[in-house]
């Protein structure tokens, strides 16, 4: 297994409002930050804890479909548009769909394991309330095979694609506690995003949440196994960290206290044009987050919170299988034991996840990782959950596509 | 000749109008969807859209190309299916446009009525005028070669008669639709004592491929839509003329207004339904109602004196509001007219004076809006109502008559036989003009 030859740690991240239905300030004809006001925000508020852009070496920015959902392409070059001082210096772009950010961290991380620089800056970003959902999901198909499936595709692709997977696991395991685990997942994911005031389900009032979740799914508008509740939203929304050396936390004034350490990793990359030999098993996720796990040289019992990628309910449930906190089938009972809510075992995405907090698809795994630095490093205001010294670790998982590009990263407490 | 026969070759009049475009849509579109269920290309049906100003339609191409594709972004799913063996188009934006392309290329718009000659079934979307209806029927009839099948849009000229002036034998069915057609669910379904069957299984099954809401009514004129409608106006006209003798004119038109909208939770208030209907259409429709249904007073001579002053109503080419009864600013209420003085006068100024005497709504009034969507809204209704019958100020009180009138326009439409039942007249009510419930009920004593 392969060991960082260095120490990695992240720290001073910032997160813009997920922007999208759900927020009282968001309206469809209304005026809003475009890409690279969103860029601008989370950049300086990670610049402004670091000392500024004249401590930064590079820059890394993640996106998935800017070039389509806001016409925009070159987004490596809005980098400097954060700060003056960032001119000049080396930056680039990177792109894995949903995974993009996760591969942006990992970007970082590598940059920082050569030795080239001590501080990259890592901004995530996508604004998608551009177009109407119809056209934004033929945008967000592109994370899927675009000759060998879209023709035969889904109008909303990417939904029924992960209603296929809830299909098969319902027909394997059984619907009705599957469908109120999807529920009870909806729940959670909200209550959680109550508590977060930059989360796109901040403001909903909702009272009976799963009895919301558990409307039937209509397959003549949408899908089949699958209803809007069991689905990440449309987000506009940016994220930043930096991500540094030790000789970097130094440079920036941060001490390690406020830093949290990048122990291990795992990227993992599948072929797009080959379908999953078993819909109701992530095993990309599976792969990544053992090799992250090995890495750390850790085991689940070390792991004080997770962020998981729940762009869907079936999602949420499958990860938890994948990473292994529970056997194939028994997501939903782990589930519906309450062990991921922010009460549990080790609480699941609590700052409300994908469902909960959004899904700006390029920026979510610069977002988990922002998430986990405030929750380690006891920033997360109303949404900290106590981390137990006993658990100091931290497990991301963000996911592109269906299950094809995974990074995973453990995070410890510095 | 069979559903999808019938529908192959149709003509509109009136086509450019409020209701007709609504009707070009909703047409043209089952038209495109029968030739992609059946793999036909939809270049073998043709739907005449027949209007007399050029203008108008050139409007009416803008709209169904908006229109259509809103439609087409809703039914997406359903696109995706009917369009698979269509190699070349793989996006939904190509299939949707695709789908824009192929609804459009159904519609040809034309300002002779001679274009309508051909069709097998012919859509009747013109003014509210008997003489005229009959004029333009009864010219198509001349020359029908196809033997075609006749709907009628009238709110309220009896289908017997259009059948018997045009000599139609029973070829003319009424289908009402609301405005505007394309968003109201209600269709008032009429059935001419000499219609023949067929015709009405047509249009019992095209309401339904539509998915509309259909009400039967009696062949009687006005229907239950217009004749509640109607009568619920007059009503508040004869209390405006009443109360305005003790607060004046003006002040009695906002008090009238706002007892129909805010004390009975109305949608709008009746005034500004008067107005976006238009008086001269309810002037036309209450004529036509008046002259077939004589000595029931269905008769204005305030909306008589009202259109002599040149005060309308109705909406301008972008749908906005133009003024009536009331003025508008930015689509909402924002004055009153004053015939003595020929102009308005602000909201602002009679509101205060008007609201005082009305006194306070009960406490647990809230919008229209709220009330719809309240899942417990027969509970909330009942509350409600319990409060206001316990009030004594004259808001409650004049609220209170205006509803046991409404309920009773409601129940002499039943005994009239207009209506087949009270359900029927609270559907026409609940969905064409969107009331939080129905006008029989016991919400009134």
């Amino acid at each position: 297994m392969v060991q960082n030859r260095k120490k990695v740690f992240m720290t001073a991240g910032y997160n813009t409002v997920s922007l999208g239905t759900g927020r009282k300030e968001f309206h469809p004809k209304k005026p809003r930050p475009g890409l690279e006001d969103l860029i601008k925000e989370a950049g300086q508020g990670t610049l402004k804890q670091i000392g500024g852009g004249a401590n930064v070496d590079e820059g890394v920015i993640s996106n998935f479909m800017a070039a389509r959902f806001n016409k925009q392409g070159h987004l490596a070059a809005l980098i400097p548009h954060v700060d003056e001082s960032l001119r000049w210096k080396p930056c680039c772009r990177v792109e894995g769909a949903c995974g993009s950010g996760g591969l942006g961290l990992m970007t970082a991380v590598k940059t920082v394991l050569s030795g080239t620089a001590d501080v990259v800056l890592t901004i995530g970003v996508e604004v998608q309330n551009t177009v109407k959902a119809i056209y934004g999901a033929d945008y967000l198909a592109g994370a899927g095979w675009f000759r060998g499936e879209r023709k035969a595709g889904h109008a909303f692709f990417f939904p029924a694609v992960f209603s296929g997977r809830a299909g098969a696991y319902f027909e394997k395991y059984g619907r009705d506690k599957t469908r109120r685990a999807f529920a009870r997942w909806y729940r959670l994911a909200v209550e959680n995003a109550r508590l977060c005031e930059t989360a796109q389900e901040f403001h909903n009032a909702t009272e009976d949440l799963e009895a919301l979740a558990m409307t039937e799914p209509n397959p003549k508008a949408f899908v089949d196994h699958l209803n809007v509740f069991d689905c990440s939203k449309v987000s506009d929304a940016a994220a930043a960290i930096a991500v540094v050396s030790e000789e970097g936390l130094k440079r920036i004034g941060i001490p390690q206290s406020e830093a949290v350490e990048v122990v291990g990793w795992g990227q993992v990359e599948a072929d797009l044009t080959v379908p999953p030999e078993d819909p109701t098993y992530l095993e990309t996720t599976a792969r990544a987050a053992k090799k992250a796990l090995d890495s750390a040289g850790i085991g689940l019992k070390d792991l004080g919170t997770v962020e998981c990628h729940d762009c869907f309910t079936i999602s949420g449930l499958l990860s938890i299988e994948a990473i292994g906190f529970a056997g194939k089938g028994e997501g939903a009972d782990y589930v519906l034991s309450g062990a991921t809510s922010r009460a549990g075992a080790v609480p699941f995405n609590t700052s409300g996840g994908l469902i909960g907090w959004g899904h700006p698809t390029g920026g979510t795994g610069v977002r988990q990782a922002a998430t986990i630095w405030q929750q380690l490093t006891d920033k997360a205001q109303k949404w900290q959950v106590p981390v137990s010294a006993k658990r100091p670790f931290a497990l991301s998982v963000n996911m592109g596509g269906n299950d094809k590009t995974v990074v995973a990263i453990v995070y410890k407490k510095a | 000749m069979n559903y999808a026969d019938r529908l192959a070759k149709v003509a509109v009049l009136g086509a450019a109008g409020k209701m007709g475009s609504g009707i070009v849509l909703l047409t043209a579109m089952e038209m495109a969807d029968l030739s992609l269920e059946s793999g036909q290309p939809a270049s073998d049906k043709v739907l005449q859209a027949v209007d007399i100003s050029e203008k108008a339609l050139a409007g009416l191409m803008d709209y169904l190309r908006t229109q259509v594709q809103k439609a087409a972004e809703k039914k997406a799913v359903w696109l995706r299916k009917a369009y698979a063996g269509r190699e070349d188009l793989i996006e939904n934006e190509e299939i949707i446009n695709r789908y824009v392309v192929d609804v459009l290329s159904v519609v040809r718009p034309s300002t002779q009525l001679e274009a309508a000659y051909n069709a097998t079934l012919v859509f009747e979307a013109i003014n509210e005028n008997p003489d005229l209806k009959v004029k333009l029927l009864s010219e198509i009839k001349a020359h029908d070669i196809q033997d075609a099948w006749f709907l009628t849009n009238t709110s309220s000229i009896p289908i017997s008669e259009l059948n018997d002036r045009v000599k139609l034998g029973g070829r003319i069915v009424g289908f009402h639709f609301y405005n505007p057609p394309a968003v109201q669910k209600l269709v008032e379904l009429i059935r001419a004592e000499a219609s023949i069957p067929e015709l009405a299984d047509f249009s019992a099954q095209f309401a339904k491929k539509l998915r509309k809401t259909v009400v039967p009514s009696r062949d009687v004129a006005g229907f239950i839509g217009n004749g509640h409608f109607m009568r619920d106006g007059l009503y508040a006209l004869s209390e405006v003329e009443r109360l305005a003798g003790e607060v004046g004119f003006v002040p009695a038109v906002y008090m009238v207004n706002r007892i129909s909208q805010d004390f009975l939770i109305r949608p709008m208030g009746i005034f500004q339904l008067v107005d976006y209907v238009g008086l001269d259409v309810c002037q036309s429709i209450l004529r036509v109602m008046d002259e077939r249904l004589p000595g029931r007073g269905l008769h204005s001579p305030l909306i008589d004196k009202m259109i002599g002053l040149g005060v309308l109503g109705g909406q301008f080419a972008d749908g906005s509001q133009k003024d009536g009864f009331l003025k508008y600013e930015k689509g909402r209420t924002a004055g009153v007219y004053d015939p003595d003085k020929r102009s308005y006068v602000a909201w602002a100024d009679i509101a205060g004076r008007g609201d005082d005497k009305l006194g306070a709504l009960p406490p647990l009034a809230k919008p229209w809006k709220g009330v719809i969507q309240d899942p417990r809204r027969e509970s909330y209704l009942e509350g409600y109502f319990k409060q206001l019958a316990g009030m004594k100020t004259l808001g409650a009180e004049l609220a209170r008559k205006y509803g046991r009138t409404s309920n009773d326009i409601g129940l002499g439409l039943i005994k009239d036989g207009v209506a087949a039942g009270a359900e029927d007249v609270n559907t026409v009510l609940l969905t064409g003009f969107y009331h939080a419930y129905g006008p029989i009920n016991s919400y009134f004593g």
